[in-house]
């Protein structure tokens, strides 16, 4: 049965392989270059915050518009990619083809019952699903180290290199490995019920792909445990400042170097979201006048956030929670194979 | 003499149609078991539903002492070939045979070499690449070396040239009388069937018109000619399967368990295909006076 | 043939009508909500630069609060993916799966020929594929027209506003047809080499994908010659000052082009070759003051050479890249009849 199921995957096997190689190669030939630009920056023997944050910028600067920013973009599409692309390919056809080619005739009537024969091909291939994954985001984890370590010593604010933010999460550390399993199983399961491999391709896609948009917004900022932190807003650090139709949007952005910040509320002193009267300064005045009426309000910022040490603990949570999801997927498709007729 | 095949009322039905109804066989084992039927009577559906690929909506179905499919023991039991021949038309003849030897603990590796090499298979070619008639041998080498107790198939030789029909049906017989099998095999062909088959199923409409072996159905079924009768008139025994009348002549094949002794009538025995066929074109056009235990269940 | 065509294409031309509708109703909400806004703040009726300006810029101040920031990314990523998609799903298994099956014999053995059967289908399918893009850029461009013109009123470069810019070009205009067109033909070639479904849509995404990621890094910048501009570097306006192994000297001006596409920016020395050290002894030594290095640098007069695409080259540059895509699919095209019609497929 696994002879059997290496050989019918040996083809998705080698071309995946091929990829990662030389995807690896790409990332190897980059990495040189980035450890050399890393340490004649003088990074990693740097003392003291300040030449520690001039080095990490001289640093980042020098890889800016430059291919390793192309490779560096290129990585997390391709890790967010993956496991949609795996799903697709090597989860929707594993049983689709054999009902719609009528050979799983041939290969229910060997002396393996319908289960075994379920079990050992998604075991097998769930597990180079997870594998590939997996590589895939270490590989390209180690060769963007040195870059977050240099965005964290920077202090940088730019949202590219904050590991918590909802754009990068999920192409780092072990989340694609959840993901990896998860779509494998939602592509098997599309294939048992619908039958046809193209459109069971098709809605694997669809389906993954509504789950990837939905998941940042709605589900995982109640995944991880937040700290909430109150911050004063003053006429000098207020971001946004709107006076129109009646409405006063008072607004200071706030980053956390690493984190994430799920939610930023403007609140007055009593606790309330802030929503008053346009201040006169305001509408009609000068900038002077209208931030010192906006002391006198005495507002706040109350955000919610993720700290960036908290990285690893949501890494597994979000793993784990796909792995499960993905196994019931699994045991469900096992169960309906066994259990129903499907010519 | 133990059934290889027993079913006790087994019908399946898909959404608004019975496929097969009420199917009640004992088939004893030992035999080359041919199930006739036209296109559409439900010869698939039997045989898959006695090989486990389908459940039954009524009734039960045991094939080699056993519910279908129940384990791995039991799969290794049966040996079947579907129709159509399906095979991996990515792997080589080669791959096929490990396919065989790594999931079935029963596997003769010998006798499936040996069988390939008496068809002059390509190991190495691929399995799409092969003509229908190498695909079939491919895949009834499959069922047999598995050495099953029972061979299950279904229209294997429909897509075949006559030539590779004979050979199909020879090396057939040799692995039967070699390993001592039981074989149902499907068809709407009773020519070929004929020099194979000791035991005849026939399926038409979805239900079993008649199942018994050759030899009895040979001797107790006659053709009877004589003046016009009416058929309430016939001896009790006589069990009329067709009746053509003319103004003075009646010609009629009957199933009785003795002899014909009445000098009126001139009886004649009857091919086995021509007994089929009377039996297939009676059940599809049931004349109006057609013994009850045929008539269609309400 | 017409008919064949629409019946073996009905279930996926519904589907992707049904996404185009629903991505269509949302945009409609959100762009009525956006030109609502837009007229609010006085964009459509102002008179003179700067009031035009501070309406611009309170429209714009109010965007991230609508939620029309993902909107406008996702539709961009969506324009992208269409292509590819409509390429793996449509075009490859066109011809693959007719071979896959074996239905090509019953096809082929029609009163039409192979040629038009295969034109016929490529015809219809990918006038489809190209009016998909179409109408998706269309929304999208309906939808973004207030923002692009605040943007420009505003007079502030907003970068991630730029048409032209390489994240966007692409999804802006006529060049999704243009794609949409390419990657139909590729997947249907790569349907009729491969015979296999499967894999020639594997093998689709991945040509398309190196096509797309490597079209506006190499080639886009050499369809139209980009301007060459110079700029002096004083020390007032250098971005970005490091020294590096005590042997190199990186100084940068990040040129601002609003609305252009800077395609590269280089600093060179009067001679005009590229400047890249030694460092001055003033900015090298120890108690180095910021007057000192300035100084010295200043006297340096170096400059910053940018090449870069206007915004005027918009869309000369869309007609080109399209152009170029719709030649190329149509190459694909006719190398599949060709291919189809010589040989024997078994």
């Amino acid at each position: 049965m696994i002879w059997l199921t290496w050989r019918q995957f040996r083809a998705q096997s080698i071309a995946a392989g091929a990829f990662v190689v030389a995807f690896g190669v790409v990332l190897l030939v980059s990495g040189i270059k980035i450890a050399h630009a890393y340490s004649s920056a003088g990074v990693p023997g740097c003392h003291g915050a300040g030449a520690c944050a001039n080095a990490a910028t001289t640093f980042i600067d020098q890889l800016r518009g430059s291919s390793t920013e192309l490779i560096y973009y290129t990585g997390i599409v391709i890790v967010y990619l993956a496991p949609a692309l795996m799903g697709m390919f090597w989860g929707a056809p594993l049983v689709a083809r054999e009902l719609e080619t009528g050979t799983f005739r041939l290969a229910w009537n060997q002396s393996v019952s319908r289960t075994r024969w379920v079990v050992a091909k998604l075991g097998l291939i769930w597990l180079a699903a997870m594998a590939t994954a997996g590589l895939l985001s270490l590989v390209t984890g180690s060769w963007a180290s040195p870059i977050f370590r240099a965005g964290q010593l920077a202090g940088s604010d730019s949202v590219s290199l904050d590991r918590l933010a909802p754009q990068l999460f999920g192409a780092q550390g072990i989340a694609p490995i959840g993901y990896a399993a998860f779509a494998f199983a939602l592509g098997v399961a599309a294939g048992v019920f619908i039958r046809h491999t193209i459109p069971a391709m098709a809605v694997t896609l669809v389906g993954f792909g509504l789950v990837q948009l939905a998941w940042p917004s709605w589900v995982r900022p109640h995944l991880a445990p937040q700290l909430r932190q109150y911050l004063p807003i003053t006429g000098a650090n207020v971001n946004e400042l709107v006076v129109e139709n009646n409405q006063f949007i008072v607004r200071r952005t706030i980053f956390k170097p690493g984190g994430w910040v799920v939610s930023n509320q403007t609140v007055n002193p009593a606790g309330r979201p802030f929503g008053g009267a346009p201040l006169q300064a305001c509408v009609s005045g000068p900038q002077s006048a209208c931030n010192a009426a906006v002391n006198t309000l005495h507002l706040r910022t109350l955000i919610s956030y993720v700290p960036a040490r908290g990285f690893w603990e949501l890494q597994w949570i979000e793993a784990g929670i796909f792995v499960v999801l993905a196994a019931a997927l699994t045991a469900f498709c096992a169960w309906w194979i066994r259990n129903r007729q499907l010519t | 003499m133990t059934a290889v095949l027993e079913s006790s009322g087994l019908g399946k039905r898909y959404r608004q149609r019975w496929a097969l109804r009420d199917c009640t066989l004992s088939v004893p084992s030992g035999h080359v078991v041919g199930l006739v039927g036209p296109n559409g009577a439900g010869k698939t559906t039997l045989l898959s539903l006695a090989v486990g690929l389908l459940q039954p909506t009524t009734g039960s179905v045991e094939i080699a002492g056993d519910r279908p499919a129940s384990s791995s023991a039991q799969l290794a039991k049966v040996g079947f070939v579907a129709q159509d021949t399906p095979t991996y038309s990515g792997l080589s003849v080669a791959d096929h045979l490990r396919l065989g030897r790594h999931m079935n603990p029963g596997w003769d590796a010998k006798l499936a070499e040996r069988r390939i090499s008496q068809l002059g298979l390509d190991p190495a070619q691929k399995a799409g690449k092969l003509s229908g008639g190498q695909r079939a041998q491919l895949a009834l080498t499959l069922a047999i070396a598995k050495r099953p107790a029972v061979l299950i198939l279904d229209e294997p030789i429909a897509s075949l040239d006559p030539l590779a029909r004979r050979e199909f049906l020879q090396i057939l017989m040799e692995v039967t009388a070699e390993q001592e099998l039981s074989v149902v095999m499907s068809s709407h062909l009773v020519s070929d069937l004929e020099r194979v088959c000791d035991y005849m199923i026939v399926l038409v409409a979805s239900r079993v018109q008649v199942a018994d072996e050759v030899d009895e159905l040979l001797n107790t079924h006659r053709q009877v000619t004589g003046p016009r009768t009416d058929l309430s008139a016939l001896p009790a025994d006589w069990q009329v399967i067709s009746a053509s009348h003319t103004d003075r002549q009646s010609t009629m094949l009957v199933r009785t368990p003795v002899p014909v002794t009445d000098p009126a009538w001139t009886a004649d025995p009857i091919g086995l295909e021509d007994l089929v066929l009377s039996y297939m074109s009676k059940a599809v056009r049931p004349s109006p006076d057609s013994s009850p235990a045929l008539e269609a269940q309400r | 043939m017409m008919w064949l065509t629409w019946r073996q294409f009905r279930a996926q031309g519904i589907v992707a009508a049904a996404l185009a509708v629903a991505l269509g109703v949302v945009l409609l909400i959100t762009g009525l909500n956006l030109a609502h806004l837009n007229s609010d703040s006085g964009g459509a009726t102002c008179h003179g630069a700067r009031a035009c300006a501070t309406a611009a810029n309170a429209f714009i101040n109010q965007l991230p609060g609508t939620g029309s920031v993902p909107v406008f990314f996702g539709t961009i990523a969506v324009i992208y993916l269409a292509p590819a998609l409509m390429g793996i799903f449509w075009g490859a298994p066109l011809v693959a799966r007719e071979l896959e099956t074996g239905t090509f014999r019953l096809a082929w053995n029609q009163s039409v020929s192979r040629a038009r059967w295969l034109v016929v289908k490529l015809g219809v399918v990918g006038l489809a594929a190209m009016a998909t893009a179409g109408l998706l850029s269309l929304f999208l461009g309906w939808w973004e027209s207030p923002i692009f013109r605040a943007a420009a009123l505003a007079g502030s470069d907003s970068a991630a506003v730029t048409r032209i810019s390489p994240q966007l070009f692409g999804a802006q205009g006529i060049a999704p047809i243009g794609y949409a067109a390419f990657a139909f033909a590729l997947g249907v070639t790569a349907g009729a080499l491969i015979r296999r479904t499967i894999p020639a849509m594997a093998v689709t995404l991945a040509a398309f994908g190196l096509v797309q990621a490597a079209w506006p890094l190499w080639i886009r910048s050499h369809l139209i010659t980009p301007l060459r501009e110079y700029f002096a570097i004083t020390p007032a306006n250098v971005n970005e000052l490091a020294i590096i192994n005590n042997t190199q000297m990186i100084v940068r001006h990040d040129v601002e082009k609003p609305g252009a596409w800077v395609v590269s920016d280089q600093t060179v020395s009067p001679s005009g070759h590229l400047f890249s050290g030694p460092p001055t002894h003033a900015c090298l030594s120890a108690n180095a003051s910021p007057n000192a290095c300035n100084a010295s640098i200043a006297a340096l007069h170096l400059r910053a050479l940018i090449s870069y695409e206007p915004a005027s080259r918009f869309w000369p540059l869309q007609w080109t890249e399209t152009g170029i895509f719709v030649v190329l699919a149509m190459a694909l095209a006719a190398f599949c009849a060709w291919r189809i019609g010589k040989r024997r497929l078994a």
